[in-house]
């Protein structure tokens, strides 16, 4: 029977119960969001002992499924205050599928201040113990202490100072299969662990038989139609694979959506020295891997080894906003420095979204010169790192920034930071950032697609009709999405082939024997939309803050002069389903 | 008439990033692609002036295009 382990953090007591039968259909964020609403007092301060941290690996994790190494990580946001699931590549997923742990629950708080822990799950048992060692480390020390102590082949799941020091932009990070970090990057999960004393946990799946399957012949055959389609489409398998995520620098200067210089513009001057054609050849030249994946089955491979001059590793899951948020909206010419940024904050544990956009408008208020990437590294490891008076005003986040030194060009929604496509001329993921309820997050409804990459569809970015239909489709797909462990990405082939995501629906019933249809899973993916919808109106994020900052529509953007201007009651009508 | 024409991922190779070229009057989209060799079935993209465009479109003098495969990340 599928187990539900709960770590109570107040009295250090654990309790491992079977998993309750209406919980059968769920995984992923459908399961931490259903935990965070059921569990968590929606009005509680994030990083007091009323909130939860959930873990929940995908409904198809520890199979063989094609790209279905992703998991989910919940809470209720201490950046946004609405409720919150991140999720992940790296190895847990999968090892957690393995030893049929439906969830981690991780409640409560210790009362002695100064006292951190370490849990270790395996087959056997979960153990509790105090942690020094790896206190007041980051994330790559982490993985080599436990390593060290407790062998190569577990997966991790840590945080790093910025977690301990509870800052809002801190994440969650994991092990990845060649040891190196990925992370559950927004919302400030990092400092709801923190919060809760936990340095790490340990995934043990010594022992674990491979995850059962009610029809192995009907999953078989439905993987390989799944996986034919990944491999098939252009951008699963063709674009991704070769140019990573970071392709998107040249299409979207190209529209006029790359957010510049603390969206002040919508194209980039030096776009090419940071776009993933730029970035092919550098990695390819110094004899790094452009092809790569985030977690073992991936079949799409967007992630890459990224090297340094001298052919040594630098960074990998080098992706797009990362990329443009140091490159365009911090004005940072050079690739080498925006992957050692990447690298340090990987180690620190913080967002890749919320830091770099955090120093765009850091630059706007004089903190630091734009373009000054040298500066970055030296703020991310001696203030954010050392947590100074002004690491912890950076570390505070984009809008806590902005806030603190009077700015009002401020991208963000529900106090998250805005990424890499400008609302103005891509209207449909400003629908998204508007109305999701995670906080601005383009992979919510990701409707870039239908918008500029004509993938399921073409909406003209410049115009606002349909975009909120385009957008609610896409955030109700991706919240089923969310649930099954698959990685987003598969998205792309399923938008444009018919076989693709009945195939992987086809997988869920052979491997529970049930008899979902694309209907059910459809859904889900509404049921888990107005679950957390309903967890951040009771939280008291209401429909006013289902809106993007006023500077998008005071201030129109080069090169097509848009603003946004989308009704608010149109924008309203996204919750009509 | 002269047209900007910019290239992008492997439509570079043995190609061009950008480069101006001169068309006669009446070329659409779809010739220049011809022209150089890229098979239209793998266009994903067109954008002129950052404006999405279709293959039979007329180019007009001082054009810039921008043609790309079929492209995603995210
Ligand atoms: S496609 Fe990219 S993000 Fe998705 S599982 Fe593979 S490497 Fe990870």
């Amino acid at each position: 029977m599928p187990k539900v382990i709960r770590i109570n953090m107040t009295d250090l007591s654990v309790r491992i119960d079977e998993a309750p039968a209406e919980w059968a259909g769920l995984g992923g964020r459908a399961l931490t969001s259903t935990v965070v609403a059921a569990e968590v007092p929606p009005t509680c301060h994030p990083l007091g002992p009323n909130n939860k941290l959930v873990f929940a690996p995908g409904l198809l994790s520890g199979t063989a499924a094609g790209n279905a190494g992703r998991m989910s990580a919940g809470a209720k946001s201490p950046l946004t205050g609405t409720i919150k699931e991140s999720n992940a590549g790296g190895t847990c997923g999968r090892m957690l599928g393995r030893l049929d742990i439906k969830a981690i629950i991780v409640e409560g708080q210790p009362v002695a201040a100064n006292t951190w822990y370490q849990i270790r799950i395996s087959a056997s048992g979960v153990v509790i113990e105090p942690e020094v060692e790896t206190v007041g480390l980051n994330n790559f020390a982490v993985l080599e202490s436990v390593a060290r102590r407790y062998g190569e082949d577990k997966g991790v799941i840590t945080v790093g100072t910025a977690g301990e020091n509870m800052m809002m932009i801190s994440n969650i990070s994991t092990r990845d299969p060649e040891g190196k970090l990925r992370s559950f990057g927004r919302g400030g999960l990092g400092a709801v662990m923190g919060s809760k004393r936990v340095k790490f946990i340990t995934i043990d799946q010594e022992g674990t038989r491979p995850v059962p399957l009610v029809d192995s012949a009907a999953f078989k055959a439905a993987n390989m139609v799944f996986t034919k389609a990944l491999k098939d489409h252009p951008v699963s398998g063709q674009g991704l694979p070769t140019y990573g995520t970071a392709v998107l620098v040249n299409i979207l200067h190209e529209i006029g959506g790359l957010p510049t210089r603390n969206f002040t513009s919508g194209q980039c001057e030096h776009h090419d020295m940071i776009s993933g054609e730029h970035m092919y050849d550098t990695i390819v030249a110094r004899g790094g891997e452009p092809t790569h994946g985030c977690s073992l089955g991936c079949v799409i491979q967007c992630s890459q080894v990224y090297n340094d001059k001298d052919g040594k590793y630098l960074t990998s899951g080098f992706e797009y906003e990362t990329i443009w948020a140091y490159g365009a909206d911090c004005l940072i010419d050079n690739l080498d420095l925006i992957a050692e940024c990447d690298s340090v904050m990987d180690d620190l544990g913080v967002d890749s979204i919320e830091t770099p956009v955090m120093f765009g408008v850091a630059m706007e208020a004089g903190i630091l010169k734009f373009g000054d990437g040298v500066e970055v590294l030296r703020m991310l490891r001696e203030e954010i790192g050392k947590a100074t008076p002004l690491g912890r005003i950076l570390g505070g986040g984009t809008g806590h920034v902005g806030k603190t030194y009077g700015v009002t060009r401020v991208p963000v929604v529900k106090n998250q930071a805005i990424p890499a496509y400008d609302p103005r001329s891509v209207k449909g993921i400003g629908v998204t950032y508007a109305t999701t309820t995670q906080g601005a997050d383009h992979t919510a409804g990701y409707a870039v697609t239908a918008n500029v990459l004509n993938v399921g569809g073409k909406v003209d970015p410049l115009s606002n009709e349909g975009q909120v239909e385009l957008s609610r489709n896409l955030q109700i797909a991706t919240a089923a999405i969310d649930s099954t462990g698959l990685c987003l990405f598969i998205a792309f082939p399923a938008l444009d082939i018919a076989e693709c995501l009945p195939a992987a629906v086809d997988m869920l019933n052979a491997r529970f024997g049930g008899k979902l249809t694309m209907d059910d899973v459809v859904g889900l993916g509404k049921t888990v939309l107005k679950l957390e919808h309903e967890f951040n109106l009771a939280a008291g994020i209401g429909p006013e803050q289902d809106r993007l900052p006023e500077f998008f529509e005071l201030e129109a953007i080069a090169p097509h002069n848009a603003k946004w201007d989308m009704d608010q009651k149109e924008l309203a009508t996204f919750w009509n389903f | 008439m002269w047209i900007t024409v910019r290239l992008f991922a492997n439509f570079r190779e043995n190609r061009f990033k950008e480069a101006r070229r001169q068309y006669p009057p009446g070329t659409t989209i779809a010739d220049v692609a011809t022209e150089l060799e890229i098979d239209p079935g793998l266009i994903g993209m067109i954008f002129i002036h950052g404006r999405a465009a279709e293959l039979d479109r007329v180019l007009g003098e001082d054009d810039v295009l921008a043609l790309f495969p079929l492209l995603g990340g995210g």
